[in-house]
């Protein structure tokens, strides 16, 4: 991909930093905009019970609270409820903007309070009064299934939509020898971005409203203010400025940000509302939530000949983007392994709970979470090493496109080798010896090793729409260059990355080249970004833009230089078109840019979506007496294809192996049996700190895809995806000899000591 | 009620509710957006200043209580263009990602090393136990607080 002394493939420091440094990014509660002089603030009243009727709302007490404009039902807006994003979902299941006659989830929005100032807006909400007639909640979504209490009578059911086999095989484990199965728990997470939802919005003399959201994609938010608001979109422009962190979460616009936008229409003034960290652990998305049985068989000589995966995905109160999660989940089924008979099939039911969403890998976290405790359960049946079981069942390297069986055309891959890599850089056999000596000893700080293989899929999220992107890439006269992208920052540093693509192919500093993305004005289309789809279709677009853009530059350089095109060539020292080999006849693009506008506009189309892929190593400690588990070590194989920055792409790692730590060790989003949240603030919800975290060991593989010219397959959900059931598997590894099986994440002290007591009963019966 | 609180150095009397905070008081009386608001418990630390030199969260503290004081936030930080060490050093180990908990974060680094000018890593971990991160994993801030120790 690189020529000699290209900056691309370096470490390159970010464009971004200094800004974010000493003035802070602009988030959009940090927004200054003429137009939003003198707006209202909205601030949301919010069910506290978990599924009820309303019976009646009373903003007597709180209009006369100081700094009261207006407050807003959901009768009042006469908004159209948003219909399910998935068309076998029952139209019955249509969320209303601000609930009206029923509330299904503790947080969901009831009334929008309107003042003039930001600490009024909590002091009149809490005037509010609404009266509910509770209703039965159901938490579990094994018991909603069954269908007991209805959340939407008039579907009749609680299922949204279920995803089945072609035909189901009953004697999928006729042939195997050993046979084993199990239920596991991938439990809900929050994804707690730390920048929380908010918005600020105008309608303009021209009847135009401006919406300003942090967000992953401003030209799908924009389609969805079009629905919500009934509204045309071309009256519609929406802003995404600095984005503090999404992590799927922030895809689309939300109700609130609906919502706030109707107040701002109603009241004929601006409008804004930042929400606070309890509402969002309520009220934005949560992640996960998969209740899922593993079946897995094979011989007893470790060869794995069939698996099944049955997955009961729990949707919140409405079914969004969280009821289509199982369909990425079983894609992905069969990982990185050979396996002849894979069977998968789902249903996605809702429940009195925050809606779920997607989250850091949406789907495929929970594929491998899943395949990867079933290899160990086998393995700990057969009684072999886990490395071992996966060496006997991995794919052979291919460089044509393999199809996994469940629709996946995997790209390329070399799964044996970076399982190799992992278990070299950990010292896998050292480990293993001193887990041994441990256990000899019967030390109270046991030793866990655990291993995750994990292909995944990128660049073809449900988010992200067909596998395509536009770039428009200007050269200035002042010799400056602007990139337009549609995708959609939000930490990634695409103000760095996309600078590097067009300067090595122009020759412009990358401090003379500025990205703008997230204004549907300026850039009307755009996937936005997740899915990990930003630099292989993204990226790509920029370099082919800006490939484009030296052509055209060569043609009105041969027209003003009287030379032949084909004896020209870009020289990148200078920025110029120069005739080959005459050095001194030259023209710059600045000055072709101030002759004429210089700029092209391309759309690149990938040949499909990317299968990165890789291995980690988990090594934790186990204290057998209390059971808390310590992450010691993590190591880390991620081949993401082609690196452009490994500054940038060794960030996305570290962050998503920190993530998926916190899934396995620490985070869940815990419900009472009547649907109370008991995970609400961050006092609550065990966020994780840099005290719980070591440092992260990587190892880099680059095997390049053959899907775009930069070679790239997506980076940013490799950890969420490898290091979550590395961690889990070694926490039970830890304790294996103790008779433990499994224990579901996250792997609590409480969780862990309880296991090994069990076992320790289990085995005293037997 | 009126406070005169020095904020970057410059002394300014304002008039304020007195149930302000402190964070509300920066972004919304000062202008001084940088420093964040991430949670309603006092857990992440995005609001982090220092307050007379030591690092508090400023969500968590009056206005009024700030009366007579000093306030310094992370816009002061760099002079003449200059960042400060340790705003160069989470920019070369790349510390910061979206962005949002880097003003508490470096404000609370600068506090720590000046309680601590030549902590391990397990100390770093455990001082900044207060700030949250959700992109980085704290794998590059913790080395940019140790590149900086390692420097004075």
């Amino acid at each position: 991909m690189t020529s000699p002394g290209s900056i691309l493939g370096t470490r390159v420091l970010r464009t971004e930093d200094p800004l974010f440094l000493t003035r802070g990014a602009v988030y959009t509660d940090d927004v200054v905009d003429e137009s939003l002089t003198g707006a209202v603030w909205v601030t949301f009243v919010r069910s506290h019970v978990a599924h009820a009727r309303i019976v009646s709302i009373d903003c007597t007490a709180a209009s006369q609270s100081p700094g009261f404009v207006a407050a807003f039902t959901g009768a009042d807006l006469g908004l159209p409820d948003r219909a399910p994003m998935w068309p076998t979902v029952p139209l019955g299941m249509s969320r209303p903007i601000l609930a009206r006659d029923t509330v299904r989830f503790v947080g969901e929005a009831v009334v929008a309070v309107v003042t003039t100032e930001l600490y009024q807006g909590e002091d009149a909400a809490e005037l509010v009064e609404v009266e509910y007639e509770p209703l039965p909640a159901v938490v579990d979504p094994r018991v909603a299934a069954a269908g007991g209490v209805l959340l939407f009578p008039d579907a009749g059911t609680n299922i949204a939509c279920t995803f089945e086999p072609p035909s189901r095989d009953e004697h999928l484990f006729d042939d195997c020898e050993v046979v084993v199965t199990r239920e596991i728990v991938n439990q809900r997470i929050a994804p707690a971005p730390m920048e929380t939802r908010a918005a600020a919005a105008v309608w303009g003399a021209d009847g135009r409203l401006t919406s300003w959201i942090p967000n992953q994609g401003a030209q799908g938010a924009k389609a969805d203010f079009a629905t919500m608001l009934d509204v045309p979109p071309e009256l519609i422009r929406v802003v995404t400025p600095d984005v503090g962190g999404a992590f799927g979460a922030k895809f689309g616009a939300d109700a609130e940000h609906a919502a706030v936008a109707f107040v701002a229409r109603a009241l004929g003034r601006p409008a804004r509302w930042t929400e606070n960290r309890y509402d969002n652990l309520l009220a934005m998305t949560h992640g996960r939530a998969q209740v899922q049985t593993v079946t897995i068989g094979g011989s007893r000589q470790g060869r794995v000949s069939a698996y099944r995966l049955e997955i009961l995905q729990d949707c919140g109160a409405y079914p969004a983007i969280g009821s289509l999660l199982p369909s990425l989940t079983r894609l992905m089924a069969p990982g990185t392994y050979d396996i002849a008979k894979v069977e998968s099939a789902a249903r996605s039911v809702v429940t009195t709970t925050t809606p779920v969403g997607a989250y850091r890998g949406a789907g495929r976290p929970e594929a491998t979470a899943a395949i990867e405790r079933a290899m160990d359960l086998f393995a700990a049946e057969i009684g072999m090493d886990p490395a071992e079981v996966r060496r006997l069942n991995l794919l052979a390297p291919f460089d044509n496109p393999h199809q996994n069986g469940q629709g996946a055309l995997y790209d390329s891959g070399d799964y044996g080798a970076a399982l190799e890599l992992a278990l070299e850089a950990a010292d896998y056999r050292a480990l293993r010896i001193e887990q041994l000596r441990r256990r000899d000893q019967h030390d109270i700080r046991q030793l866990g090793i655990g291993l995750a293989c994990y292909v995944e899929i990128t660049g073809a999220g449900l988010e992200a729409g067909a596998p395509h992107e536009n770039a428009q890439v200007e050269v200035h006269a002042d010799g400056t260059a602007t990139i337009l992208t549609g995708t959609s920052p939000h930490g990634q540093g695409h103000g760095t990355a996309w600078a590097m693509l067009a300067s090595d192919e122009l020759g412009i500093a990358i401090d003379k080249i500025t990205v703008m993305h997230g204004d549907t004005d300026l850039i009307p289309e755009g996937g936005g970004t997740g899915g990990s789809r930003s630099l292989q279709q993204g990226g790509a677009a920029v370099r082919q833009a800006s490939q484009e853009l030296v052509e055209l530059a060569m043609d009105r350089a041969s027209e003003i230089l009287e030379v032949d095109r084909a004896d020209l060539e870009l020289d990148r020292a200078r920025a110029s078109i120069m005739v080959r080999g005459a050095p001194e006849a030259v023209v710059s693009l600045a000055d072709l840019a101030g002759k004429k506008r210089l700029f092209i506009r391309s759309v690149f189309s990938a040949a499909g979506p990317t299968f990165p892929f890789g291995a980690h190593v988990a090594v934790v400690e186990v204290d057998v007496e209390t059971g808390k588990a310590d992450l010691l070590r993590l190591i880390a194989v991620d081949d993401a294809g082609v690196i452009l920055n490994p500054l940038l792409a060794d960030g996305q790692r570290h962050g998503g192996i920190a993530q998926g730590v916190a899934q396995t060790l620490y985070e869940e989003m815990v419900y009472d049996d009547d649907g109370n949240p008991l995970t609400a603030t961050f006092a609550d919800y065990p966020f994780p700190s840099a005290a719980e975290m070591p440092m992260f060991e990587l190892v880099t593989m680059e095997t390049p895809t053959s899907y775009n010219s930069l070679g790239a397959k997506g980076i940013g959900e490799a950890g969420t995806i490898g290091a979550t059931p590395a961690v889990q598997n070694a926490v039970i590894d830890a304790v294996a000899h103790l008779g433990v099986r499994h224990v579901d994440m996250p792997t609590t002290s409480r969780r862990i000591w309880r296991a090994i007591s069990d076992a320790a009963a289990d085995g005293a019966i037997s | 009620m009126k406070v005169t609180i020095n904020v970057n150095g410059e002394e300014r009397t304002d008039e304020v509710e007195s149930r302000l905070l402190l964070i509300h008081y920066l972004r919304e009386v000062c202008e001084l957006r940088a420093a964040n608001i991430g949670c309603d418990s006092s857990s992440c630390g995005a609001c982090t200043v220092l307050l007379d030199g030591r690092s508090v969260k400023s969500c968590t503290v009056l206005a009024a209580q700030a009366d007579g004081h000093e306030v310094t936030t992370v816009e002061s930080l760099a002079t003449a263009g200059e960042l400060h060490p340790m705003q160069a050093a989470f920019r070369a180990e790349h510390g910061l990602q979206c962005g949002f908990c880097t003003p508490g974060m470096v404000m609370a680094s600068i506090g720590l090393l000046k309680d601590n000018p030549s902590p391990t890593e397990a100390e770093v971990r455990s001082a900044l136990e207060g700030n949250y991160c959700r992109c980085t994993g704290y794998h590059n801030i913790v080395r940019a607080v140790l590149s900086v120790a390692q420097q004075s």
